[in-house]
This record gives C-alpha cells, sequence and structure tokens, in this order.
C-alpha cells in the first residue's frame, strides 16, 4: 500500500488551502528555477527515466512525448495544450487537481513548456467545469503575481505564458487534434494525422497536449526523482495514479494508489467493497467508458495497470472504475454508454457518425430484448466496421464497450433476447 | 421561416461595460491575427450578460452576429460553432438551468431518480422543455465528470453532488420559493471526492513539507 | 522524387502527393466521396481507405503524404472490408429515393455503391430525415440525401469566396446549411450541384425535367460572357435541358458561372422564329422572300457610305465576317461591334485581349485591376483571382468603384488620375507592382468604354510598361472583355474602315441602312428616325423592336459558330438544337442575302466561312490559345495625359441581366429579383 508520503496530491481532496500559500507549504513551486536550471534535455532526460506514461488514457510515455518537440525553432514558436477536458464517464481526478491542487498543474506546465521550449501553454477546461475553472484562473494569476509565471518565470529569465481556455460542452475536445481545433475557435472536429501536432499543432507550430495528471506530476517527479518514481507501481507501469472508484461500491471516492493495485484491494480498501459484498459483484469497467467491461472473474485478479488490463482485452484508460453489482442492468449500462457517444460524435467522418447511432439504436433494442439472436453478430460487425476506421479514435471508444460486452456476458443478451419473445408471443397470437 | 427558429431574438444585442471589460482581458490571451480563438470566451460572455440582463442563458443570434464581426469571423463560422458545443443554449432557457447527468456513472446511482424529481416538481414532461413559470428548463447531460459524487444535478454553473430523488425536491422546491440556491458540492456533508464517512488516505493534519530536490 | 509501391507495381511520384494520387497514377482507381482535387482534403468520407503494409489500421490515401518505400494496397480483404463497411454506414440514413432522384444515373453513390457496397442493408431502424434548406433559386436542397462530405462547405468557402454554407450541429444531426436560410450570395452557385456527389444539391430549374440518360450530349461554348467557358449542352429533342461545364485546366478549371449555366430557359422565351416587316408602323409576319425584298428595295440607290452595321455581343465569328464582307460589297466601311462605346485599339492583339491568359494570373504576383468588376464580369476568372489570392503573397489593387470582390483588395480610388500616381510612383500602391516579377494589370470595360477611353487604354499600358509587365516571357497587360463576340469581332475588323463610321456617328441619321446583328446593347433610341433597321437575331429584344425587317437567326446552341474569348483563345461551338421555327443559322442569312442582291458571297458551307476567316486573320487557323509575351512595349493610340476626371463605373449593372437570352430567362429574372441589384435599376 502506498504511504501518505509517497503521495503526490496531497491534497486532493481539498482539505487544506489550494492557495499559493497552502501549495508553498506542501512543496509546490520549490527550487523551480534549479529544475529549470538543468536544462531542457536533462528535464527530458528524467522524465523518460521515470517511466510515467500518459494519463489520458492512452498511456504514451510521456518523455519521449515531449522530446518529439523540435529541438530548434524555425520561427514559429512552439505550445503547450494541457487537456483539462475531462469527460470520459467514470473520470473525475484532474477535477480534483484543478481545483484542490492547481499550483501543481501550473508549475507543471512551466516545467514542461520549458523542456518542450514553448512560449506559453494553453489549459483547456471542459466547459461544465466553471467553479474549477475559477479556481485554476485565481491560482495562475496569483502564480503571475508572484513572478512564478510569465516573464522572466521564477527568475530562470524564461518567458513563460499560461492561459485557461473554457469549453463549452464537447467530449470530442479531448481528443489532442479536436481540442487545438476548438482553442482556435473552430468546431472541436478531430484534425487528419499525418501530420502531427509536435510538427503542425495549434496555429500551425509545434504543439504537444498533455492530460492533467500528466504535468501535475511532473515537478513531483523533477524534485524527487526518476528512480523514487519508477519504484513506485510495477514495471512499464512506473508511479503513482488518480483512480476514481464509482457505481455500486459503498464508499465512491478519488484516490492516489500505485499503478498496479489489483483491482478487489483498490474497491475494498479505498471504496469501502462493492455494495452487498464482493459475491455480489457482476462486471468492473476499469478505465473509463471506452474500456470494454470485465467480468467478475477477471476481477477477482487483475492488476490496475495499462498492461495488465491488456492482457484481459480491457484497459487502464484513466483508471476510472466503474463497478457494476448484480441488480444492474448491464445491456442498459453499456446501451447508456453507446448514447454517450452517439451524442459525442462531432459528426465529421462517416463510420463514427453513422455507426454510433447505428449502435446505439440496436443497443437499445438489445437491452429491451427487442431483437433477433442473429442481431448479436451483426452489432458485433458493425462495431469492427466502425473500429480503426475513423479519424480518431472516438470511434474505436464507441466500438470497444459493446465488444466487451458481446465478449463477456452474450448469454445474458440472448436470454433477453428470448425472454422478450416469450412475453410478446401472446400479443402476436392475438 | 428562418427568423421561426429564433424566438424572442432582442431587437439588439450590445455588449456591456461588464462584457467589454472581460472582452478586452480575453482577446490579450491569444497571438495576433488568432482572435477567433476567443469565440467560445465571447460567446460565454453573450450567455452569461444575457442572463444579467434578462434571466435567461441564451445566444440571441444577433449576438452571434455581433461576436462574429467583433473577430472577424463569417457569421457561419460562429452560428458553427455555437451549435457545436452543447452548453450554448441557442433558445431560451429558464432562470435555473437544470441539467442532469444520466450517463452510466450516474445512472447506476439513480439519476433516474433525479429525473423524476425534476419533472414532477417543475411539471416538465420531457427533456428540453421549461416549466410554465420559465424558472426550470431540463435538460439531459452527458457526463459531467464528477462521478465518484454520482448522481450530479448540475444547476446554472454549479454542481451539486450526492444526490438523491428527495434532496433534488428539496432543493427545487426552495427554489420554487425564491430562496437563493444552496452551496454547491455534496448535499450528504462529504468531504468532496473523499470517501463517505471520512478520507482514508492523506491523513495528517498538517500538509507536509517540501521534499527536498534530489540531483 | 519518392519511389512507392501500389499493388506491386513501383512507381515514382513527386514529395508530398498523396497515397491517392499515387494509386490513380499507378492506375488503381481509388473510390471517394469527399475528395475533389479542385478542393482542400477533408478526409472524412473514409471511403478512399488503403492497406499500407506495417499500419495496423487502413490510411485515408486521400489525406496521406507518400513516403519512400511505402507499400500501398487498394484491393485487400481490409480494403474491400472497409469500402463494404462505410458505403453500408453511408446508406443507412441515405433515403434511396433513386427512382425520382434528379441526381440518379450521375450520382456517385449510386456508382460507387454498385462497385463497392453489398447487395443488402442490414440496417432496420428508422432513417434520419433532414429538413431541406434554402440557397436561393438555383439551387434546390433534399437534405436527407446529403451525405456530409463538406464538398460545397469548402467550395463555397474556397473557390467561391463566400463563406456562408457550413455545417452546424454536431454527431448524425449535423446539418449543411446557411443557418440563417438566405440565398448564397455567389455567382458560381452552380458548381455546387456539380460537386454534389449524391442528390442532396440539385439544379432548381431541372428538378423532375428529365433523366440523365435520355439527353443528348453536345460540346459548345459558353457565350454569355468573355471568358467562353467550355460547355455541354443537354438536350432531349428540340429542347435545351441543361447546361454543364465541361473541364479545362487551362481555361475554367471545373467551373461555370450561373448566367451561364442557368440562363437556357430564355431560349425558349421572346423567340424571333419568323421574319417581320414593318408595315405602317407596325411589324407584320413576312416571308423570308419578302423580308429580303423590302431590304433589298430600300438598299436600291442607297450609297454604300449610308449603310452600316453593328455586331452584338453573342456573335459567332462567322456570321460576322459574313456581314463584313456583304458590307464590303455593298461598298460599306460602316462596322461596329463596340456596342458599349469602349475605345479598344483594335490596331494589335495584344491591346486588346487578356494575354497572360486566364492560368497566367496563377503565375502573376501583384495584380492591379482597373475599372473592372471580375466577379461580375466573369465570375470563373474571378475565381482564379481568388485562387492565386489564396496561394498567398499577391497584393491586389483596384482602382475604379467598390465592389465586394472575393478576395481582399486595397481600393485605390475610383478616378482615372489614380493610373497616373501609381505611373510616376507617387502612389503607395506603385512599389506593390514595381517589386512583382509578374506584375497583371486587368483593364475592364469599365474603364475604356467611356469618352477618355483611349486615354486610359494608353495611360494603362505605359504604366504596364512602367512597372516591368511587359516582358518578352510575360505579358502582364490584361483586357477582361464582358461581350463573348468581342475578340473574334476585332479579330476579323469588325470595326470601321478607314474612312468608316463607328457607332457613334451612325447614330442619329449617319446611315441611311443599319444592319444590326444580335446588337441590343446599345440605346437604340438614338438610331435616326429615317434610318431604316434591319435586325437579324433571335430574341425579341431591343433591336428588334426598333426593327424595320427582322431576320430570325440562330441563337448559341443552335448554330455551329467560332469564338474568340478574353484571351483571344479560339473555340469551337457545336449545334445542339435547331433554330425555331424559320430561323436560320446566320451566316446563311447573310448569304442568303448576299444572293438575293446580286453579291452571292463565295461561300456554300461553313468550311469555306472558316477558310474566309483564316484569310482574314489567320488566329483562326488555330484552335486554342498560344500565349505570348509583350513582344512590342510600343503603346495603344491614345495621349495618356487626356484622362478625365470622371470616376469610374462598373461596366455590367446587374449581373443576372447582361443580354437577350438572360433577359428573356424566367431563372434568371428571379435570380435578379433575390439577389436585388439596386444599382441594376439605375441604370435602367
Amino acid at each position: 500500500m502506498l504511504s501518505d508520503s509517497d503521495r503526490i496530491f496531497t491534497n486532493l481532496y481539498g482539505q487544506h488551502d489550494w492557495h499559493l500559500a497552502g501549495a508553498r507549504a506542501r512543496g509546490d513551486w520549490d527550487g523551480t528555477a534549479s529544475i529549470l536550471a538543468r536544462g531542457r534535455d536533462a528535464i527530458i532526460e528524467e522524465m523518460k527515466n521515470s517511466g510515467l506514461r500518459g494519463r489520458g488514457g492512452a498511456g504514451f510515455p510521456t518523455g519521449m512525448k515531449w522530446s518529439f518537440m523540435p529541438k530548434k525553432s524555425d520561427g514559429r514558436p512552439a505550445y503547450l495544450a494541457v487537456n483539462a477536458d475531462e469527460s470520459e464517464p467514470g473520470t473525475c481526478k484532474d477535477r480534483d487537481i484543478l481545483r484542490h491542487d492547481p499550483h501543481k498543474l501550473i508549475e507543471g506546465s512551466l516545467i514542461a513548456g520549458f523542456a518542450m521550449g514553448a512560449c506559453a501553454a494553453y489549459i483547456y477546461i471542459r466547459g461544465e467545469f466553471y467553479n474549477e475553472m475559477v479556481v485554476l484562473q485565481t491560482a495562475v494569476d496569483e502564480a503571475y503575481a508572484a513572478g512564478l509565471i510569465g516573464r522572466n518565470a521564477c527568475g530562470s529569465s524564461y518567458d513563460f505564458e499560461v492561459y485557461v481556455h473554457r469549453g463549452a460542452g464537447a467530449y470530442i475536445c479531448g481528443e489532442e487534434t479536436a481540442l487545438l481545433e476548438s482553442l482556435e475557435g473552430k468546431k472541436g472536429m478531430p484534425r487528419l494525422k499525418p501530420p502531427f501536432p509536435a510538427a503542425v499543432g495549434l496555429y500551425g507550430c509545434p504543439t504537444t497536449v498533455n492530460n492533467v495528471e500528466s504535468i501535475a506530476v511532473a515537478p513531483t517527479i523533477m524534485r524527487r526523482g526518476a528512480a523514487w518514481f519508477s519504484a513506485l507501481g510495477r514495471p512499464k507501469n512506473a508511479g503513482t495514479k488518480l483512480f476514481c472508484i464509482s457505481g455500486h461500491v459503498n464508499k465512491p471516492c478519488n484516490v492516489e494508489e500505485e499503478l498496479g493495485i489489483p483491482l478487489r484491494e483498490l474497491i475494498d480498501k479505498y471504496a469501502g467493497g462493492v455494495r452487498g459484498g464482493w459475491d455480489n459483484l457482476l462486471a468492473v469497467i476499469p478505465g473509463g467508458a471506452s474500456v470494454p467491461l470485465i467480468p467478475r472473474e477477471i476481477c477477482d485478479t487483475v492488476l490496475m495497470d495499462f498492461d495488465s488490463l491488456r492482457e484481459v482485452k480491457s484497459g487502464l484508460g484513466t483508471a476510472a472504475v466503474m463497478v457494476m453489482d448484480k441488480s444492474t442492468d448491464l445491456i442498459r449500462a453499456i446501451a447508456r454508454l453507446s448514447q454517450f457517444y452517439k451524442h459525442e460524435s462531432c459528426g465529421q467522418c462517416t463510420p463514427c457518425r453513422e455507426g454510433t447511432g447505428w449502435m446505439m439504436r440496436v443497443m437499445y433494442r438489445m437491452a429491451e430484448g427487442r431483437a433477433q439472436v442473429s442481431e448479436i453478430d451483426m452489432l458485433e460487425q458493425v462495431t469492427r466496421q466502425v473500429e480503426g476506421h475513423t479519424i480518431c479514435a472516438l470511434g474505436d471508444a464507441a466500438a470497444w464497450p459493446i465488444q466487451g460486452l458481446i465478449r463477456h456476458f452474450r448469454p445474458l443478451m440472448e436470454a433477453r433476447i428470448a425472454s422478450y419473445r416469450s412475453q410478446s408471443l401472446p400479443v402476436a397470437a392475438e | 421561416m428562418a427568423d421561426q427558429e429564433f424566438p424572442a431574438e432582442p431587437a439588439r444585442f450590445v455588449f456591456d461595460t461588464q462584457s467589454e471589460a472581460e472582452i478586452a482581458k480575453v482577446l490579450a490571451r491569444y497571438p495576433q491575427g488568432k482572435q477567433a480563438s476567443a469565440v467560445l470566451p465571447l460567446l460565454w460572455l453573450v450567455q452569461r450578460q444575457m442572463a444579467r440582463q434578462t434571466g435567461s442563458a441564451w445566444l440571441p443570434r444577433g449576438a452571434m452576429d455581433v461576436v462574429a464581426h467583433r473577430l472577424e469571423m463569417p457569421p457561419i463560422r460562429v452560428y458553427e460553432v455555437a451549435t457545436f458545443y452543447l452548453m450554448f443554449n441557442t433558445k431560451p432557457v429558464g432562470r435555473y438551468h437544470l441539467q442532469l447527468c444520466t450517463t452510466t456513472p450516474c445512472w447506476l446511482r439513480g439519476s433516474d431518480d433525479l429525473v423524476a424529481a425534476c419533472k414532477k416538481v417543475a411539471g416538465i414532461r420531457a427533456f428540453g422543455e421549461t416549466s410554465a413559470d420559465g424558472l426550470f428548463t431540463m435538460t439531459e447531460v452527458e457526463c459531467l465528470g464528477a462521478c465518484v459524487n454520482a448522481p450530479i444535478l448540475q444547476i446554472n454553473d454549479d454542481y451539486y453532488e450526492d444526490m438523491d430523488g428527495e434532496l433534488t425536491v428539496a432543493l427545487l422546491e426552495r427554489l420554487q420559493r425564491g430562496e437563493a440556491p444552496p452551496a454547491p458540492g455534496s448535499m450528504i456533508g462529504r468531504q468532496t471526492s473523499a470517501p463517505v464517512g471520512g478520507a482514508t488516505t492523506l491523513l495528517d493534519a498538517a500538509p507536509r513539507t517540501a521534499q527536498p530536490v534530489t540531483e | 522524387m519518392v519511389k512507392l509501391v501500389v499493388d506491386s507495381i513501383e512507381i515514382e511520384v513527386a514529395p508530398g502527393t498523396s497515397v491517392l494520387q499515387a494509386c490513380e497514377l499507378a492506375g488503381k482507381e481509388i473510390p471517394r466521396f469527399c475528395y475533389h482535387d479542385k478542393l482542400s482534403v477533408a478526409g472524412n468520407c473514409r471511403m478512399c481507405l488503403v492497406e499500407l503494409e506495417k499500419s495496423p489500421k487502413p490510411i485515408a490515401s486521400c489525406a496521406f503524404p507518400v513516403g519512400e518505400g511505402m507499400i500501398v494496397r487498394t484491393d485487400t480483404p481490409m480494403v474491400r472490408q472497409a469500402r463494404r463497411g462505410v458505403m453500408e454506414f453511408l446508406l443507412i440514413n441515405h433515403p434511396l429515393d433513386c427512382p425520382i432522384c434528379d441526381q440518379g444515373g450521375e450520382c456517385d453513390l449510386q456508382d460507387q455503391s454498385f462497385a463497392y457496397g453489398m447487395d443488402h442493408s442490414r440496417y432496420s431502424e428508422n432513417k434520419r430525415a433532414v429538413t431541406d434548406k434554402y440557397l436561393g433559386p438555383l439551387v434546390k436542397t433534399i437534405m436527407t440525401r446529403c451525405i456530409q462530405c463538406t464538398r460545397c462547405i469548402r467550395f463555397a468557402t474556397e473557390i467561391a469566396g463566400v463563406s456562408e454554407l457550413g455545417a452546424t450541429g454536431r454527431g448524425e444531426s449535423m446539418e449543411i446549411g446557411t443557418y440563417v436560410e438566405r440565398a448564397l450570395t455567389s455567382e458560381l452557385s452552380g458548381n455546387l450541384i456539380d460537386i454534389c456527389p449524391v442528390g442532396a444539391l440539385t439544379s432548381a430549374p431541372y428538378a423532375f425535367v428529365a433523366r440523365s440518360w435520355e439527353l443528348a450530349k453536345t460540346d459548345s461554348i459558353d457565350v454569355l460572357e468573355a471568358l467562353g467557358t467550355p460547355i455541354r449542352i443537354d438536350t432531349r429533342g428540340p429542347e435545351v435541358l441543361r447546361i454543364l461545364p465541361r473541364a479545362d485546366d487551362d481555361l475554367n478549371e471545373e467551373w461555370m458561372a450561373d448566367k451561364g449555366r442557368f440562363s437556357f430557359d430564355g431560349l425558349k422565351r421572346r423567340r424571333l422564329d419568323r421574319p417581320w416587316v414593318r408595315r405602317d408602323g407596325k411589324l407584320v409576319a413576312a416571308t423570308w422572300q419578302d423580308a429580303f425584298g423590302a431590304i433589298a428595295a430600300r438598299l436600291r440607290g442607297v450609297d454604300g457610305a449610308r449603310i452600316g452595321a453593328v455586331a452584338g455581343d453573342l456573335c459567332d465569328a462567322e456570321s460576322m465576317v459574313a456581314l463584313k464582307d456583304l458590307l464590303a460589297a455593298l461598298g460599306s466601311q460602316n462596322l461596329d461591334c463596340r456596342q458599349d462605346g469602349a475605345r479598344l485599339d483594335a490596331s494589335r492583339r495584344d491591346f486588346y485581349v487578356f494575354n497572360a491568359g486566364v492560368a497566367g494570373i496563377e503565375e502573376a504576383d501583384a495584380l492591379l485591376i482597373i475599372g473592372s468588376n471580375p466577379r461580375h464580369e466573369s465570375p470563373v476568372l474571378n475565381a482564379r483571382i481568388r485562387k492565386r489570392y489564396l496561394a498567398g503573397r499577391f497584393p491586389i489593387g483596384v482602382v475604379g468603384p467598390g465592389a465586394a470582390l472575393t478576395y481582399p483588395a486595397s481600393f485605390l480610388g475610383d478616378a482615372p488620375s489614380v493610373l497616373t500616381s501609381l505611373h510616376d510612383g507617387s502612389h503607395d500602391f506603385a512599389t506593390m507592382l514595381q517589386e512583382a516579377a509578374k506584375p497583371m494589370i486587368l483593364l475592364g470595360q469599365g474603364a475604356v468604354a467611356r469618352a477618355d477611353g483611349a486615354a486610359v487604354l494608353a495611360a494603362a499600358w505605359r504604366l504596364a510598361d512602367a512597372v516591368g509587365a511587359l516582358k518578352p516571357d510575360w505579358h502582364g497587360f490584361n483586357m477582361l472583355h464582358t461581350a463573348a463576340a468581342r475578340v473574334g469581332a476585332l479579330d476579323l475588323g469588325f470595326v470601321p474602315g478607314s474612312d468608316g463610321l463607328d457607332l457613334d456617328r451612325m447614330m442619329g441619321g449617319g446611315v441611311d441602312v443599319l444592319w444590326l446583328l444580335g446588337a441590343d446593347e446599345f440605346d437604340t433610341g438614338r438610331i435616326g428616325a429615317d434610318t431604316f433597321v434591319v435586325y437579324q437575331g433571335h430574341h425579341g429584344d431591343r433591336g428588334a423592336a426598333r426593327a424595320d425587317v427582322i431576320l430570325p437567326g440562330a441563337a448559341y446552341t443552335e448554330k455551329d459558330g467560332t469564338y474568340v474569348n478574353t484571351e483571344g483563345r479560339v473555340q469551337r461551338a457545336w449545334r445542339a438544337t435547331f433554330a425555331p421555327g424559320e430561323a436560320r443559322e446566320d451566316w446563311r442569312i447573310v448569304r442568303a442575302f448576299s444572293d438575293v442582291i446580286g453579291q452571292t458571297l463565295p461561300y456554300d458551307d461553313i468550311g469555306a466561312v472558316r477558310a474566309r476567316l483564316e484569310h482574314v486573320n489567320p488566329v483562326f487557323a488555330r484552335v486554342g490559345l498560344k500565349r505570348f509575351g509583350a513582344g512590342d512595349r510600343g503603346g495603344p493610340q491614345g495621349d495618356p495625359a487626356a484622362l478625365s476626371a470622371d470616376p469610374f463605373v462598373a461596366a455590367i449593372g446587374d449581373y443576372y441581366q447582361t443580354n437577350p437570352i438572360s433577359r428573356a430567362s424566367l431563372t434568371m429574372a428571379e435570380c435578379s429579383r433575390t439577389y436585388a441589384a439596386p444599382r441594376a435599376l439605375a441604370a435602367e
């Protein structure tokens, strides 16, 4: 079990002061100038050595991502975009950083921005987080006033701006190129890749987009060292992680723990256990809405990290654990996620625009049982027709929950169809 | 034909001094020539000003044209944006905009009860409707990103967390009585996202001091 | 060059080529909906997916740049599966109302469904219905058929330069439209119909008129403006039902202007389908014999110097050379083709053509527009200017009336004196022209159709010379005409001979007999009360109203003809239908009349007329365009210092009403009302 002394987010629950004074008391902004003084390459090397993988869902090594930025400017400025568009169902970890530990994020933005040669960070925060935005903006103002950012940030002779930009209700803006489009004042429609943002990003300039948590842990990694961070967790799945445990548990909560903690331990120890006991568990969605669910048998033993969950054909995603007990209408639960993706599809490319609606409609029929058994296969095929054929990963995200359901709970779907039949047959006979 | 889609369109929209002060700050955030970036912030300012002036936070089309003109964008590009981002209301809404999350994490914890409670108290039959007294508009929204405090009812800017049907009824009735809304956050007294009954981690009373910088 | 392999065919392509283009070069057909080679890449339809070795997912070939050593496969199970999937998705919400769809038979969705789709749909949910949108009188929308490829948005934004179309809403609720239900303010809107790969945007006038496979197709030239856009005339029996552009990258690319596309209903209205002769002040129907007899009788004893002819804006070169020959036989040199009074100098060809060519606009690096609104005078040429503007670093200055162009331009003033200050370098914009390697001066008819036109012409030439626009490899002096017949007429010398009268001097009794060949664009009230007027043409318009004898001729769709466009490009049109009633091809009318008066012209077929044209001017020998640099910098007649203070005015008032055909068109009348042009009303 992770000890409190190894926890990065020491004000996770907002039990302390989030303002600059409080943040400083917790160690933020301590010796930032000396971190910057180590130089770009050293910072990136430290991040690489820490083994930090992006906390936004895809798990791409953060240090490597920073290293893709041009070492020398061709005249264009470079930007850091911080993805605070937290909207993946089940996920509410960045919200706590934004409202309770904003200075970690701002300091991390400076360090990351410096390491990649960026002139400014735009923190793109989802529109619904109005109060969180107010806190963050206040913290940014505090940092400016204290000379921590802006001209000659922290006395490092490096100039770095931090801006807060508020979204307005579009999940897709969490996709990095959609986020950039939105920042440019357009609809949040993902861009075609290549070119990648590190070459052509915001305003056509080199840009890196990082998740809030990835950026916010950077200062602590720089202070305590890559060795400390990488010693936590499991090989290739290093460090601590914020977990969000929601759904049918006795005490839903956010908690910071080591990667690789067993799912069952996470639920039992921090979330007060599954409602009605572990045996009442039906299934868990372990990493936010877009990863396939895993049934109880897998939950018994699976570890909560990128590679362990991939092995069971699911994913760590954002580490948002949605617990569903045996009272859950699982088909409906997944159908509601299909509705989510249909609602959030930007509409740009064909498979997603058309496929998400189709999948949702079939899923709601499946929830009723008003379907043919053969349609389960058809539905599966439709998910395959969407997956891998779209501009961005939203298509995949819409397909996977359904694939997970069919993979593990096909008999449930068939039984639902049979039951609908048996109830409606007398009507048909009239 | 066109204008039917824009009910209660005010004759003219002009940014007030409060909005203008904000606009000056907003425009300073973006590089020269990239003022289109300010379209979301400016639309937000329109919506807030409308709420201030009319009690209904929405975007009249004339105001979108004002934003387009200010940012030197073709109006259609602003219409596209205004209709793409679902927090912008292209029709008037009630004074209290009830935004109900019904996505799976909230649904698992009883968001259906909240929906039923809102319908009952506000006398609304379906999402998208506004109550007869103009007090409430009920909108179904997707995941609000506060799932460990599900279910959530967002009223205007504020999240009311750990809700249930009864709490919802009480909250709405309070608003109907003309009382100010309560402070947002957990409605059952939780410390934000910590587990019910108190945190099990981060138990030090005092914040820890800084870790030494390793080299 | 980049080497790659497409389906085991090794090819080399230029860097920056897309995989889709590379596949086409390798001879592989890649289906697509959103991709269009004249528009930006959207990559949204996902129909062009191909397999790329080492890529786990298929790639959108339209948007993916080629790389060295790539191995691309266009016909694998993965690709076929992906295409089938996309086709199925596109069709689930498509109404499949092909039997009543005007796009039927020429629909990309239909064709590609046939080639790449499945034989049945597995979609059993309700289909989406989308409200139709209003885009103006020309483009009909059936938005339920829309597949959201966004070609129309990109066309409007990029080519037409009117950012009025967009996609509002999102996801499956995303809809294409203007949001405010206002007509698109573009003179190129008809191209939306061509560019829409499905039946969502179709031609309003053509709605439910015909099936595409019933139509006979004839190549022709758009004569309603001077660009001479190559067109295809679709007919069924005697009727023109549709006009579409042909593609020519050197000229119109794929575009065509709305007036040329939609005026054809004017071909059926107000037609002159039989000869008429004025008797006792009233026009009465007559036979050809009577009509010719009446003219011959009036001509008897009239001195050649008292006879004149004016050629109109839509005339083919054949009829003009015939009329010129007839007048010569009658002893007259009183010819004019400049109804607008343009002080054009016909003595050298590069004084009156668009020397750089339309495609040359893309080579220019600065542009000065004088007395012209290219958007109205030639919307397609204007699109080329916009294309050049979008390519970057292209300063554009305008001397003349301020007009809403589709690109940013500096308005330098509307007085001719600006030319002087540009020439002496006192005007800021002069630097832009001087610093350009290939400066372009575009002179419109508004600059020369005025009393001091010759001076303006000379001043513009002098300016062109001064800024280095006249070089052996670059001719930056360019005349933009508004009349399709004009350059041909100048080429064959339809201007006053050495002792001849121009149009002005033929007015007010300057001649006794005046032959109007389709001339309707001047004030016929200026013709002397005693002048005997022969009107030869196809519409009962201004000229016919004043005529003493009417000879019914053929419209451009009804005759083989040669036209020379504003660039000096010689082009041929073919007959698509027969002229109505007793109307005849125009050169034949002149030839027949010459016979009646015993001055038989020496040609019996069109080949002989064309041989005569070549004899008159060798440019007619070669169909097409050969661009020349400026060989001789010596300028046109006219004193560049004799400029007046009068501001330039637009050559065209109402874009939709510039000739007898468009004035007879109900569609154009509706456009005119929709886009209410106050200036046009004032000019009438």
